[in-house]
């Protein structure tokens, strides 16, 4: 990650426009949000971080400061499902808590400006922000055919990414389309569906894949971005450390059941409605990171496993095609056809095996062979 | 039969495989076997456990690690021995193909197989067709133990295995890691029924002492040990 492209951070905490720019602390008092709601939401993004108790406090202190980030959200081929996670987010005033911290300056589908107004409105912050917006993207982008596949305002996808991605201070790729292309690009992606990293090589960008993003993550990411005036740490897929450094099946709550040897043998069984482990009916959160078992989905009121179906793997790159099929444990085997099991396959191999060797064995036992050194005796 | 006068049947008592060779095949039979159970019941597990508070897939995957942590050495012991043990541990033995007289070792023992021949060809060290299936039954054991710890790593991203694993990861998506675990067993399982089948058949046609050899690591020959 290239530090300078950082920097940028500090100039927008101290910055010194004609106009005054209230700092979010500011913005929350103004609009109503009590001082205890605040602190309730410093502590639920420490705990988001990953970070220890004890930085709840500076966290808030950091935030009362800080100045707002403009971002500009862009869609490209995705089902919105992102935006909805993001809406629905109903924590106390959390919803309005990232609607103020982030200065969404450009959304289609939540804006109210259209047509010229709203490009006009994009335009204003890239020139205005050029290298201390952060962009958000969601969906994925088509490059086959030049990326004639979809557009927006008369101009494809891929151009719009190369020009926005690249004069961000930092480019968050919400959602498993827009971190590496997600179901778009799943066999045979007619369209050539990659993620933001892909389609524009060079710039920063943070994954935060899943499907959809978790709300919580993207606002911590941003809450990280603003305190710490940098990108949070990540792992080889982009994704950030603090919420995708562990695997599903490492904090799952069921977790208790597997080691136990307690397993769902069928859909609606006793073991099922008991909560017992879902490994046996297909769940991928063996093979997947992401920290859903702690940070749960709407309000943290559930998430897949935790309602009673497997993980499908969908923060994993190229999961519908690597995790499929959703209710197996294992894929099939490429090259023998569907539903053909390594199993199968294996069985068959060793039968014909013994059953090669058996036959052999009894013509051996029938054959006159001579041993070693009997040669020179005959001969 | 020049020094020595013996009896055209005589045969000689000759050391072959060392200790290390024969620890290496039995630690690698026994870690076989309890590596293919455990593992059939990770894959295949049934609910035993009364009490979520039971252990049973713990212990399993338990014995499992630490088997595969014995065979892992074992493989990587047997290994190192083709580098410094005797010509009948050498890494030479299992490239027949690379000689003339390998080649010519090979298509008999080939020729026997296939019923061409009567004639029992005399094997000191390893059957040349045996040991160019034992190249490729290390390779398999390779592969399981890459993707066995590649997958054992999951548990501490970011930690030293998962670190030195990295290029598992590039190469093999987590379900193919598993996929690929899963089906190379297989191809073992066809290779020990053929080994054990080629050892009865060996010991019977060839008088060698062919399966005590790898209890005692002395089989009888024909030939003495210049003479080969």
């Amino acid at each position: 990650m290239d530090k300078e492209q950082f920097d940028g951070a500090d100039d927008l905490v101290g910055r010194s426009s004609e106009k005054r720019e209230y700092s979010i602390g500011e913005i929350l008092r103004e609009r109503g949000v009590s001082r205890r709601d605040f602190l309730k939401f410093c502590s639920a993004m420490t705990a988001a971080l990953a970070l220890p108790a004890a930085f709840s406090p500076k966290l808030a202190q950091a935030l009362d400061e800080v100045k707002r980030v403009p971002v500009v959200w862009l869609e490209f081929q995705d089902c919105a499902g992102n935006t909805e996670a993001l809406l629905r987010a109903a924590n106390p005033t959390v919803a309005e808590l990232v609607l103020d911290i982030l200065s969404v300056d450009y959304h289609e589908t939540i804006m109210a400006a259209a047509g010229h107004q709203a490009e006009a409105a994009l335009e204003k912050t890239f020139n205005d922000y050029r290298g201390k917006y952060i962009c958000v993207v969601e969906g994925s982008i088509p490059m086959k055919d030049g990326g004639v596949y979809g557009c927006v305002g008369g101009r494809s996808y891929l151009d719009r990414a190369r020009q926005i991605c690249g004069s961000a201070a930092a480019t968050i790729a919400v959602g498993t389309c827009a971190a590496y292309g997600g179901i778009p690009a799943a066999v045979p992606n007619p369209t050539g569906a990659v993620g933001v990293m892909e389609a524009v090589p060079g710039v920063t960008v943070i994954n935060l894949p899943g499907c959809p993003v978790n709300a919580d993550n993207l606002t911590a990411t941003i809450v990280h971005y603003l305190v710490f005036g940098k990108i949070p740490d990540l792992d080889s897929h982009g994704r950030p450390l603090f919420a995708y450094g562990k695997r599903i099946h490492d904090n799952c709550e069921r977790r208790p059941h597997f080691d136990a040897g307690q397993y769902v043998e069928k859909w609606g069984d006793e073991g099922h409605r008991k909560g017992y482990c879902l490994y046996k009916m297909g769940c991928k959160g063996p093979a997947t990171f992401h920290n859903c078992p702690s940070q749960r989905y709407n309000e943290k009121t559930s998430w897949p496993v935790g309602a009673g179906h497997g993980c499908a793997g969908c923060s994993e790159p190229n999961f519908w095609d690597t995790m499929s099929p959703m209710y197996k444990r294992l894929p099939n085997v490429p090259g023998f056809g569907i539903e053909h099991t390594a199993d199968q396959i294996g069985v068959g191999l060793a039968v014909g095996t013994a059953a090669a060797f058996a036959v052999h064995g009894a013509l051996k036992a029938l054959s006159k062979d001579k041993e070693p050194g009997e040669e020179t005796k005959e001969g | 039969m020049q020094q020595i006068q013996v009896h055209e049947h005589c045969k000689l008592k000759r050391y072959i495989w060392e200790l290390p060779v024969r620890w290496c095949h039995w630690v690698n039979a026994l870690s076989l076997v309890i590596l293919a159970a455990t593992g059939a019941f990770i894959a295949h597990p049934f609910s035993v456990a009364h009490s979520a508070s039971d252990f049973v897939m713990g212990w399993v995957r338990f014995i499992h690690f630490t088997f595969a942590y014995i065979f892992t050495i074992s493989v990587v012991s047997r290994i190192i021995w083709a580098f410094t043990g005797n010509r009948y541990a050498g890494w030479r033995e299992f490239f027949p193909m690379r000689t003339v007289k390998g080649r010519e070792k090979l298509r008999d023992m080939f020729r026997y197989y296939l019923f061409m021949t009567h004639q029992v060809p005399e094997t000191v060290g390893h059957n040349p067709l045996a040991a160019t299936a034992y190249f490729a039954v290390y390779c398999i054991y390779l592969a399981m133990i890459l993707t066995g710890f590649a997958m054992y790593a999951l548990h501490a991203p970011g930690g030293a295995m998962y670190r030195a694993m990295g290029f598992m990861y590039a190469i093999f998506s987590i379900p193919m890691l598993h996929l690929v675990h899963h089906a190379l067993p297989w191809l073992l399982l066809g290779f020990v029924i053929n080994h054990i089948y080629s050892a009865w058949l060996m010991d019977i046609k060839e008088h060698g002492a062919e399966i005590s050899s790898m209890f005692s690591g002395y089989k009888f020959t024909l030939k003495r040990e210049h003479e080969d």
